[in-house]
């Protein structure tokens, strides 16, 4: 066997009582693609961290080539021939593409021009030079970030959740530019959930479970549902199907609703026109910063349309353009928002009062007055239904985990028994277990009857959920496509608009 | 450029605040206060022991001095609990002088207008209708502040100025006692339109038993009110008050309404009580020691009720150090001054750690 490439022994990292990192070996070889598979939070970005100079290891040995070495900074990193794309991207907007890579690498503006343009056409990473970052696309920003990196010849890339961000047909394209990278000697560290994603691009992956390693498998020789199990240590749940439920009435109504946003970095949304039935669910798909927030906002009630608009939002049969979130809720509307924190919770107060946040129409007020029994019942209720890790209802929200904070908000909107639930990204940064259970719920909870609107980044999530889709891109929504006669690549295609990221 | 900063500490919140640091820390403030100010004292010529003593052990000597404290401590009381609600809220008014001053004119508008008004229900009416006019007052920079977003602790803060002019024309034109040698004070309230005094001899009245009720009041308000918990998630996060529906508006408008009513009730009481005819020094500054007792207090009403005789015990124990060790009234205030600053530094700790930076932990994505 080759030297690896980079070899960690034993290496622990641990922030206060946290261990996020606990004795994990890992050895990447030259010329490999390599997975670090794990959920939200088992120690995946700290691992990056260390090995990118980030933060330093408490404990255990870093080889770089056979060498022992201390990497005590990014630069030192950098000079390694470590380079590193991180999942949000730091480049300045209103310069050029080469401006950008002129702030890290030295060389004339013709000299990296020429560069950029011979690695656009090396490694599929096509770009123009001279356009500015604020008009490109998310997965041509990413290629800067990537070219950027290539620029100091790195002989290690890693790319942290590089696919998250992209549509379908972007994906397959930055699978290609890491395979030629690949063949040309660039080992890539690749960080994942996704499964379906490592098992068609990597040779090897490292699977971590709560800062351990729980294996180290080449990962085509395993299926997606024994990946999944060596990655959150048990079975998943099993899906329940939707079954066919009867036309049902119009629960949500959008008809050719535009808003225009003063806020010059906001969406403004066209001719927007959706309906969602009972027993139904209906998935907007899209590119987050597409409208997603915008939309979210205006269908919750956050904002309100001026009385001048006319009728544009209707629910359950009567026009809600001008009330706000407490007036739709009255009617049966809940909503679960994409910040958990400080938004479907606030994080300094107990679980209770958390509960008051949204189910004080369930008879937890009386004359003004908190019912704290029936308070902390309807809560210990949520927690035991909906299966919340938390010492109990006194536990501040701020303390439970992501996944957890949103089994609570998601059980605590469904068992306000809603005409109309309305979910913004379901299970963004929740774990594949506490996500099964969630998708699960919703599907139940369609089964009898309810009509549901979910926005999600996730293109397969919303093909497990969804009885019809809609994109939304830049602003405008398409046509609703049935989920059983369409393809994910089809609903790719709708995801962006002009033909730069299909090329 | 960012190297030098890079270079201190940060603070970090705690995951938890410890509870019993949270009650330690009042009571700190009010030693490191004590400690800083004797040096101080000493600076001044003046036997820091003879201060102190008369500072904090003199007020509770006689009975006479502490009824003067009871007497004090009213006011601030109830000017402080109805703060508290809004400070909550985040909601920041700080014109409670200006409430209370209003409080004082409105109510003294029945006796100088019926000087010889008789009846049991004159009295109460006049606190009625001081809470009105402090409430009125506020009402000012809630409609600016939800109508156009103007700050209020600017409009509040502004208005004490303008409230203050108010009383000023009032004393020296209109409302001037004609037979008061030119003295800018109204006439001498009768019988009736004076709150019954609580204990005889002593000038400790029924206004003191009021604020006690609404301590209590204010604490159901807080701790088990759906309009109080609507109020305190506005302040702790506006988003999630907006994702619930709960109007920002309302809040605003009831956190200035019940902070202006306490205020405007205060100095009602505070001229139909010791005072005794609207007279241009009817505030010695209640209205901004009441900020300082409210954050003392920790924002809540079991809280406030100790930080207000704290207080009240200062206002009376700094008049006795000006008397017996010639202390400059400046020195007082500056006493009320650092007690604050050492409780707000304590209470940042108290929620917040310090962590320094790691040595190559700068250069990180």
């Amino acid at each position: 066997m080759t030297t690896p490439l980079l070899s960690l022994r034993g290496v622990s990292k641990s922030y206060g009582q946290v261990h996020a990192n606990t004795a994990v070996d890992l050895d990447v070889a030259p010329n490999a693609i390599h997975a670090i598979l794990g959920e939200n939070g088992a120690g995946k970005s700290t691992l990056m961290k260390l090995i990118y100079g980030v933060e330093s290891p408490d404990e255990g040995e870093i080889f770089w080539q056979g060498e022992k070495r201390r990497i005590a900074s990014p630069s030192e990193a950098r000079k390694l021939g470590i380079g590193m794309v991180f999942q949000h991207f730091s480049l300045f907007e209103t310069l050029t593409v080469v401006e950008n890579v002129s702030l890290v690498v030295p060389g004339t503006k013709k000299e990296l021009t020429d560069k950029i343009i011979q690695f656009g056409e090396e490694f599929g990473l096509k770009v123009d030079p001279l356009s500015h970052v604020h008009s490109l696309s998310v997965g041509e920003r990413q290629r800067v970030e990537i070219i950027r990196c290539l620029m100091a010849d790195p002989k290690l890339l890693i790319l942290d959740e590089p696919t998250s961000v992209l549509p379908p047909q972007s994906v397959e394209l930055l699978f290609e530019t890491l395979r030629r990278l690949a063949e040309r000697g660039v080992s890539i560290l690749f960080i994942s959930h996704k499964l379906e994603e490592i098992r068609s691009i990597c040779t090897h992956a490292t699977i971590l479970r709560s800062g351990h390693v729980t294996g180290n498998v080449s990962p085509r020789d395993f299926d997606t549902h024994e990946l999944a199990k060596m990655m959150i240590g048990r079975d998943m749940p099993e899906t329940i199907p939707a079954k066919p439920m009867p036309r049902g009435l119009k629960q949500l109504e959008l008809a050719n609703l535009t808003h225009i946003m003063e806020d010059p970095f906001a969406v403004s949304l066209h001719d927007v026109s959706l309906q969602v039935r009972e027993g139904e669910i209906l998935g907007i798909a899209g590119v987050s910063g597409n409208g997603q927030s915008e939309l979210a906002e205006l269908i919750s009630g956050e904002t309100v349309l001026p009385p001048s608009e006319g009728e544009r939002i209707v629910m359950m049969g009567q026009d809600v353009s001008t009330l706000n979130a407490a007036a739709r809720r009255k009617l049966g509307f809940a909503f679960v928002p994409e910040d958990r924190l400080g938004q479907g919770a606030v994080p300094e107060l107990s679980l209770t009062k958390n509960s008051l946040l949204t189910a004080h129409s369930k008879g937890l007020i009386k004359r003004g007055m908190v019912n704290l029994s029936k308070a902390t019942r309807f809560t210990n209720e949520c927690i035991e239904a909906y299966d919340v890790r938390t010492p109990g209802p006194e536990a501040e929200a701020g303390a439970l985990s992501g996944g957890n904070l949103q089994k609570f908000i998601v059980g605590r909107e469904i068992m306000l028994e809603p005409k109309l639930l309305f979910v913004n990204q379901p299970t963004w940064g929740v774990d594949i277990g506490a996500s099964a259970a969630i998708r699960k719920r919703l599907i139940e909870l369609r089964n009898q009857g309810c009509a549901i609107l979910v926005i999600s980044e996730e293109i397969e999530e919303l093909f497990e959920l969804s009885d019809h889709i809609q994109v939304l891109n830049q602003g405008r929504l398409s046509p609703r496509f049935k989920t059983s006669e369409i393809q994910p690549e089809d609903i790719g295609r709708h995801m962006i608009s002009s033909a730069e990221d299909v090329a | 450029m960012g190297l030098a900063l890079s270079k201190l500490p940060r603070l970090v919140r705690r995951e938890r605040a410890s509870m019993p640091m949270m009650l330690i820390a009042p009571f700190a403030a009010l030693g490191l206060a004590v400690l800083t100010n004797l040096v101080l004292y000493g600076m001044l010529g003046k036997n820091p022991l003879i201060v102190l003593h008369a500072m904090l052990i003199e007020p509770f000597l006689s009975m006479y001095s502490f009824s003067e404290v009871l007497l004090k401590a009213s006011p601030l009381l109830l000017i402080a609990q109805g703060l508290a609600i809004g400070f909550r809220a985040k909601v920041f008014n700080i014109g409670a002088e200006g409430q209370f001053v209003l409080g004082a004119i409105f109510a003294s508008a029945i006796p100088v207008w019926y000087p010889n008004i008789t009846g049991v229900w004159v009295w109460p009416l006049m606190l009625l209708l001081g809470a009105l006019g402090g409430l009125c007052w506020a009402s000012i920079t809630a409609f600016w502040r939800v109508r156009l977003n103007a700050n209020e602790i600017l409009v509040s803060l502004m208005l004490s100025f303008v409230a203050i002019q108010v009383l000023n024309y009032l004393l020296l034109g209109p409302w001037k006692d004609p037979m008061g040698f030119n003295f800018p004070q109204s006439v001498m309230f009768p019988l009736d339109a004076m709150v019954p005094t609580l204990i005889p001899g002593t000038r400790v009245n029924v206004s003191l038993l009021l604020a006690l009720a609404l301590s209590v009041v204010a604490w159901f308000f807080v701790q088990r009110s759906f309009a109080g918990y609507k109020l305190e998630v506005g302040g702790l996060a506006p988003r999630a008050a907006r994702y619930a529906g709960f109007s920002q508006s309302k809040a605003i408008w009831i956190s200035l309404l019940i902070g202006g009513f306490a205020a405007g009730l205060a100095g009602a009481a505070e001229v139909a009580g010791p005072v005794g005819q609207l007279q241009r020094s009817i505030s010695t500054g209640y209205g901004y020691a009441a900020i300082i007792v409210a954050y003392l207090g920790g924002l809540h009403p079991i809280g406030i009720v100790l930080s207000s005789f704290l207080m009240a015990t200062l206002y009376i124990g700094g008049d006795n150090a000006m008397v017996t060790a010639g202390l400059p009234i400046a020195a007082v205030h500056v006493f009320q001054g650092s007690l604050l600053l050492a409780y707000l530094i304590l209470a940042t700790f108290v929620r917040n750690r310090l962590e320094w930076p790691t040595p190559h932990g700068e250069q990180g994505a």
